[in-house]
């Protein structure tokens, strides 16, 4: 056996209120794709940040190609070799792509040559990317293929990578697993920190597997099924999804011929969008995002009010010209993809930020927050979807991405609504906590509410819909029932080929004789 | 016409000289995330430290070096206390000007009344002084004054063109993200501080050594609060700030003009015209939110620790 690129002995890092690692080991080979598996909260985030020089440990050694070093910063761990991709991206809004890009990399400072290098990686790995828009205006899967080609630019010896392929279509799934195959056959290391069991089994050489801060083994996923590597991440039964059949009935939310200009010089308008969903159904739409997600469901939700108020019709009534307010008196719920700073406040604690969207059920009397109608609120939110924090008085900011998302969605499902708005529901979620919101979601719309899911995660919406269309160019696709399409259909119709979509358009107008 | 709006033209850029070097300074603080009101302070002490240089003999380069060193010397108490100590970075700026004026006013008495023995005097470049309207006012400037406008550019090209530059601002909007990309957060901005403090002591050279030549108490008036609003009217823009500075600079040469031509006006209304068109341009830029939320640098005034 060759001596590991990176071997960790008997890691161990305690936080003021949980021992994340608890003498923990991990070797990596060279040229070996190595997932780490593992729940939230397993320690698997905090592991990666010490390899990556970010957090210090409290006890044990690192190993760099045969040789103990001590990673104090992650300047320190890119001198060494080491590039990762982080799970909560490490860039700056305020600035464009290829500045964030430099501000990484040693080298001179010349953003035009920069640019160039950074449209020839991104060619190459297939995935596309303007150096020049600003960070504030891109998606969260633009975002991630900055943070890759940040990290391939620097020709790391050992890449990290947190989730990568949460946002990304099939297609581009495939394209990434060739690339990372192709770095790892040129002697890259490869830590893979993933939940997608399958993803990992097709994936990856070797896999170790965490449980609250303590390895529990290390195997060969290939030889693994995925019950058998779940039930060794969660220590039990992995929860199966209990489908039903579902019967619509009067249609929630109704969208005619919806157009609302970009958000931003950098959105994408949409076009003439149709849509239905009724109640006790689970709509998903699926797409690439930047494609108009953000377009519409600030339409839907009231962000953006619409000049033709009978675009947006919320349980029959014309609401395009209400406010957030009035929509959710309507009895619209919103989940939205950001859960810092949109779901929630970061920095107040989870029985305030109850309130801000609940606060009409009970807790508020004469103008005067009512403290233990919310406190009741969010401890059966925290107890109703398994919310591990610190109590009620926990800061969102304080919780994991998968243990906030829980509380989000639990917030907003005891607000007894008809209409459930959800944006990337499981996006950084662990399994079992992606079981769980998915369950809680199908067993809502089981008790007759409307949901429409905007995902990129395209396994998801086949698994959890009724029904599906696709957003692509800023046109949605007709719906269909999910028994009636594909993966390869919705991955075609992903690229704009469907009916009245933009690839077909821009066919009809080739045809258009000159 | 040209003959009165030269003369015009010609103060409204001198006045506007030191608020530019002023807001400059405290423009790249902000932008590294660190909001320091005591700017008003740390030019006093700077035009303290440069009166008391010439009033006892010392030269005009040495009165630039010892205003700047006074107000790195208060910024980085400034810093030390906000920084190192993560105490709240408005009641140490609100403690700084306090403290600014009343050491300036107390060491200060001794030169009340007294005339500077050595002062920048206006230089004008041959044949460009000549140009109608631009030579007189942008061509014979003083010294310290064309040192402005070397800092303009300076800035503008340190923030805008340069590796180091970029990593203030990114350390301004989010020092999580610039640590784990391996800035030295702490550093930049104790950098960035010393500079401001540079420059507010400069400032403050110019009032006591360039435009009054002479000691007074308070003699900055309050313009390290106008340069303060400026950097926010200005969106965190070098050339924006040195509009604003020209603007409020024109506002108040107009005023000392209308008086000298014998408009009756109150002179109180005329005094505080600059501040009043200051404040009406500032409503006006803030009301489109937009605009300020999207230059603001996102971290400002928030405390943050290197260590994890």
């Amino acid at each position: 056996m060759t001596t590991p690129i990176l071997a960790l002995r008997g890691i161990r890092k305690a936080y003021p209120s949980v021992l994340a690692l608890d003498g923990v080991d991990l070797a990596v080979q060279p040229g070996e794709i190595h997932a780490v598996l593992g729940e939230n909260g397993a320690g698997k985030s905090t592991l990666m940040k010490i390899i990556y020089g970010a957090v210090r440990p409290d006890a044990g050694t690192m190993e760099w190609r045969g040789r103990v070093v001590r990673v104090h910063s992650p300047g320190e761990a890119r001198e060494l070799g080491i590039a990762m991709v982080f799970q909560h991206f490490a860039l700056f809004e305020s600035i464009t792509v290829v500045e964030n890009i430099a501000l990484a990399l040693a080298g001179p400072f010349d953003l035009k040559a920069l640019a160039s290098r950074i449209a020839e990686v991104s060619q190459r790995y297939g995935l596309p990317l303007n150096p020049w828009r600003h960070v504030h205006e891109l998606s969260v899967g633009e975002r991630q293929r900055v943070e890759i080609v940040r990290c391939l630019l620097q020709s790391p010896k050992l890449l990290i990578m947190d989730e990568p392929t949460s946002v990304l279509t099939p297609q581009a799934v495939e394209q990434l697993f060739g690339t990372l195959r192709t770095l790892a056959g040129e002697g890259t290391a490869i830590v893979y920190v993933s939940h997608k069991l399958d993803e990992i089994r097709r994936l990856c050489h070797r896999a170790t597997i965490f449980r609250a801060g303590r390895r529990v083994g290390e195997v060969d996923p290939a030889k693994e099924t995925e019950e058998s590597l779940a039930a060794m991440m969660i220590g039990r039964e992995f929860p199966r999804m209990q489908r039903r059949s579902h019967t619509p009935g009067e249609v929630a939310l109704e969208l005619v011929s919806l157009s609302v200009p970009a958000d931003g010089p950098f959105g994408t308008p949409l076009r003439e969008v149709n849509l239905r969903v009724h109640a006790g159904e689970i709509v998903g739409i699926a797409g690439v995002s930047g494609n108009g997600q953000a377009e519409l469901l600030e339409a839907i939700t009231g962000e953006r009010l619409v000049a033709d108020s009978g675009a947006v019709r919320l349980a029959g009534q014309p609401a395009g010209r209400l406010g957030t307010t009035r929509r959710r008196e309507l009895g619209l719920v919103h989940v939205p993809e950001e859960r810092l700073g949109r779901g929630t406040v970061p920095p107040m604690s989870l029985s305030e930020n109850a309130l801000l969207t609940a606060y009409r059920h009970g807790m508020v009397r004469h103008g005067l927050v009512m403290r233990e109608p919310a406190a009741a609120f969010t401890n059966a939110c925290i107890e109703g979807f398994d919310v591990r924090c610190g109590g009620l008085g926990a800061k969102a900011q304080s919780l994991s991405g998968g243990n906030l998302q829980k509380f989000i969605v639990g917030r907003e499902m005891r607000q007894k609504p008809r209409l459930m708005v959800v944006a990337q529901p499981t996006w950084g979620v662990d399994v079992a906590a992606t079981a769980l919101i998915r369950q809680q979601i199908v067993d809502l719309a089981a008790q007759g509410v409307a949901v429409l899911i905007v995902s990129e995660d395209l396994g998801e919406i086949l698994e959890t819909c009724d029904r599906v269309a696709v957003i692509a160019g800023g046109r949605v696709s007709p719906v269909k029932n999910v028994f009636e399409t594909s993966a390869e259909e919705i991955g075609r119709w992903m690229a704009g080929m469907f009916p009245g979509g933009p690839a077909m358009a821009a066919k009809d107008a080739e045809r258009v004789p000159a | 016409m040209l003959e009165s709006v030269t003369p015009l033209a010609a103060s409204a850029v001198a006045l506007a000289m030191p608020l530019i070097l002023a807001a400059l300074g405290e423009l790249v603080v902000e932008r590294a995330g660190v909001l320091n009101l005591g700017l008003e302070g740390m030019m006093l002490l700077g035009a303290l430290a440069a009166f008391a240089t010439v009033a006892h003999g010392g030269g005009l380069v040495p009165a630039i070096l010892a205003a700047a060193a006074a107000g790195i010397l208060a910024s980085l108490a400034f810093g030390f206390i906000t920084l190192t100590l993560q105490a709240n970075q408005v009641a140490a700026g609100l403690s700084l000007t306090i403290l600014g004026a009343g050491v300036s006013a107390f060491v200060g008495r001794q030169y009340v009344g007294f005339r500077a023995p050595a002062s920048f005097e206006d230089l004008p470049i041959p044949l460009l002084s000549k140009v109608p309207l631009l030579g007189p006012s942008l061509f014979s400037l003083n010294a310290l004054g064309y040192a402005t406008l070397a800092l303009l550019a300076g800035t503008a090209w340190f923030l805008y063109r340069t590796r180091a530059g970029l990593a203030l601002r990114s350390i301004g909007e989010s020092p999580v993200v610039a640590r784990s990309l391996g800035l030295h957060v702490s550093r930049v901005r104790y950098g960035a501080v010393a500079f401001g403090g540079a420059m507010a002591g400069i400032a403050g050279c110019y009032y006591a050594v360039a435009q009054f030549k002479m000691w007074q108490e308070g003699l900055t008036s309050g313009n390290g609060w106008i340069a303060l609003a400026l950097v926010v009217f200005a969106t965190w823009r070098p050339l924006r700030v040195a509009f604003g500075a020209l603007l409020f600079g024109g506002v108040s040469a107009l005023g000392l003009y209308l008086q000298a031509i014998g408009v009756q006006v109150s002179t109180f209304a005329l005094a505080s015209l600059p501040y009043l068109a200051t404040v009406a341009v500032l409503v006006a830029i803030s009301a489109d939110q937009q605009m300020i939320r999207r230059h603001a640098p996102a971290s400002l005034g928030k405390p943050f620790h290197d260590d994890s």
